[in-house]
């Protein structure tokens, strides 16, 4: 039989077992191992140096002490903390440090303190990367040479040492080796481990890192189209909308600004899924992305909805996820256009102001050729909820309100050439295909202010370009 | 517990080497100006000349430009004069 002790000075409990220690070491073969300060304990001595925490972190000590008795090398049992019952029962000894209390509860163990278990699994050979490693040199700046590779979406990056890249992947519970899919466009296979670099360059937290891998599997669904979003000349890139528990537990923000700046979460999810496009996808702007113009929200489009009012289905569970599931729903978006619908003070009237900011999307003669997104506002819901709306109302009275008879878009009509098509000039003519309005709340109180977010003109084709929600997962 | 070697893991799909290759050299200099770029050590500009004298000769335009010392990288203003007008350049003469 064999023992051995895992300690450190800064414990009071290991303080208060050196006695104990010392009549173990009297009656059989025991190793002490001190975590901080070899020297301790004195009395023995010193111990044998783990200042690495080698020791610790391959017996997977969690507390301090912990006493583990070893038959032919194996582990038999082991105590943590002070409780002389257990220690007499794992050494075998009798009467240990009947001075003592008869308990005690130990402290952590330095190898659990905060980032320390992927650091000793990097450390100790545990945690492995099949990414290969590109060294820094001593006078090279790390960002910059992250630019000079084309890493980035033109902002610096974190650098993605292993280190960051192990502590990004314990937010996951997925195999680093797991195929997420296969990124466009050059439909290369892509692995948890990938998406993992990708979300500390773009500055995510390790919690994030399920949202993302949400967005990666709603934007590759073949119904998504993410290979044309990428190419197309029109100006759009994916929007992610997140819903549920997830969006208040990682700080997303779903109220003031929540299309704007300020919040990390906001800004680094969907930018962590262009950076994936870039450097694993090899989608780059000037290449495949053709893009005409472009726009803003294609360094990374991402917020919350505000779920707070129960009067007010959620998106996702409006597009059939069970209520309180964490889901992400991907969209074809361009930037954001302001509606100052301020006179407004009934529902129906609301329904026709919006729907006249809404008939701009894409071109206001155009009919059921791109979708949109309209983000309202808290004063603007107020008065919808006021009348008893809900949802599907908003929804309902959007609907007829964003009804014109083609006579007034027809091409030619009002000097300008672009329009539907010639017909019956009394039909009225939908500015969206069914589904294609995407109805969110989110935004801060204050003003009698809501937002359209225009969609991809290929959208036009609702069998091949379609809005998906997906739900997060581990 | 300092790592020896600071390193990034690649983020790319490792479509390329680790140590990036060379531009390609234009197939063409029909179009192009050509910047000459005197590193300012001795005998650089004789070299710059002749080479200028062959690239004329063949009507290829050339745009001369000066380090300020061979001891130093060449000043930003110098760089971005080259990239604003020129399409390929020339660096000399060192030893």
């Amino acid at each position: 039989m064999e023992l051995i002790a895992v300690v450190k000075r800064d414990c009071e409990t290991c303080g208060l077992v050196v006695p104990v220690l010392g009549t173990l070491a009297g009656q059989c073969t025991l190793t002490v191992y001190s975590q901080d300060d070899p020297t301790f304990p004195e009395p023995l001595g010193g111990a044998r140096d783990d200042t690495s925490l080698e020791q610790s972190y391959h017996r997977n000590i969690e507390i301090v002490p912990t006493l583990i008795r070893l038959e032919d090398g194996k582990e038999q049992a082991r105590t943590e903390g002070w409780n002389r019952g257990e220690w007499e029962t794992v050494s075998g000894a009798a009467a240990l440090g009947p001075e003592l209390p008869a308990s005690q509860p130990g402290c952590g163990s330095r190898s659990q303190e905060p980032g320390m278990p992927e650091r000793l699994a990097l450390r100790f050979g545990a945690r492995h990367f099949t990414s290969r490693r590109i060294d820094v040199e001593a006078l090279d700046d790390p960002i910059e040479l992250a630019y000079d590779r084309g890493w980035t979406d033109g902002l610096p990056i974190v650098p993605p040492t292993p280190l960051r890249v192990a502590r990004m992947l314990a937010g996951t519970g997925l195999a680093p080796d797991a195929i997420v899919g296969r990124l466009p466009p050059n439909l290369i296979e892509c692995t948890v481990e990938k998406v993992a670099i990708n979300a500390v360059m773009a500055g995510c937290r390790p919690e994030y890192l399920p949202v993302l891998l949400g967005c990666v599997a709603a934007a590759l669904k073949p119904e998504f189209s993410m290979h044309g979003l990428l190419a197309t000349l029109w100006f759009s890139g994916p929007v992610f909308i997140v819903n549920g528990p997830i969006a208040k537990r990682i700080g997303m923000n779903a109220e003031g600004n929540a299309l704007g700046q300020g919040n990390r979460a906001n800004s680094t999810i969907g930018r962590a899924f262009q950076l994936l496009i870039r450097n694993v996808g090899g989608g780059v702007p000037g290449e495949i992305d053709r893009s005409v113009l472009g726009n803003p929200g294609k360094v990374g489009f991402c917020f919350a909805e505000d779920e707070r009012d129960p009067a007010w289905a959620p998106l996702n569970v409006s597009r059939g996820a069970a209520p309180g599931t964490s889901s992400v729903t991907a969209f074809h978006g361009d930037g954001v256009q302001a509606v100052g619908a301020q006179a407004s003070r009934h529902a129906e009237e609301l329904c026709r102001s919006l729907a006249m900011a809404l008939w701009a999307v894409g071109h206001p003669k155009l009919s059921r050729f791109s979708n949109a997104i309209l983000a309202i506002s808290p004063d603007h819901w107020n008065i919808f909820k006021a009348e008893g709306w809900g949802r599907t109302d908003v929804e309902d009275g959007l609907k007829h309100a964003l009804k014109r008879p083609r006579s007034e878009i027809v091409r030619g009509v009002g000097g300008v050439a672009e329009g539907v098509e010639p017909g019956d000039p009394d039909e009225l003519l939908d500015k969206f295909h069914e589904g294609g309005l995407v109805i969110v709340r989110a935004g801060g109180p204050g003003g009698l202010l809501s937002a359209v977010i225009g969609g991809w003109s290929a959208q036009r084709n609702p069998q091949q370009v379609q809005i998906v929600t997906e739900e997060i997962r581990g | 517990m300092r790592n020896d070697t600071y390193q990034m893991l690649d983020p790319t799909a490792e479509l390329s080497p680790v140590i990036r290759e060379r531009l390609a050299p234009p197939a063409d200099l029909s179009n192009a100006t050509v910047g000459l770029l005197c590193i300012s050590k001795e005998r650089s500009e004789e070299f710059l000349d002749s080479v200028e004298a062959a690239l004329s000769q063949r009507g290829i335009r050339v745009a001369r430009f000066a380090k300020p010392t061979h001891t130093k990288p060449a000043p930003e203003e110098v760089v971005q004069a080259i990239v604003e007008r020129c399409d390929v350049v020339v660096e000399g003469l060192a030893d």
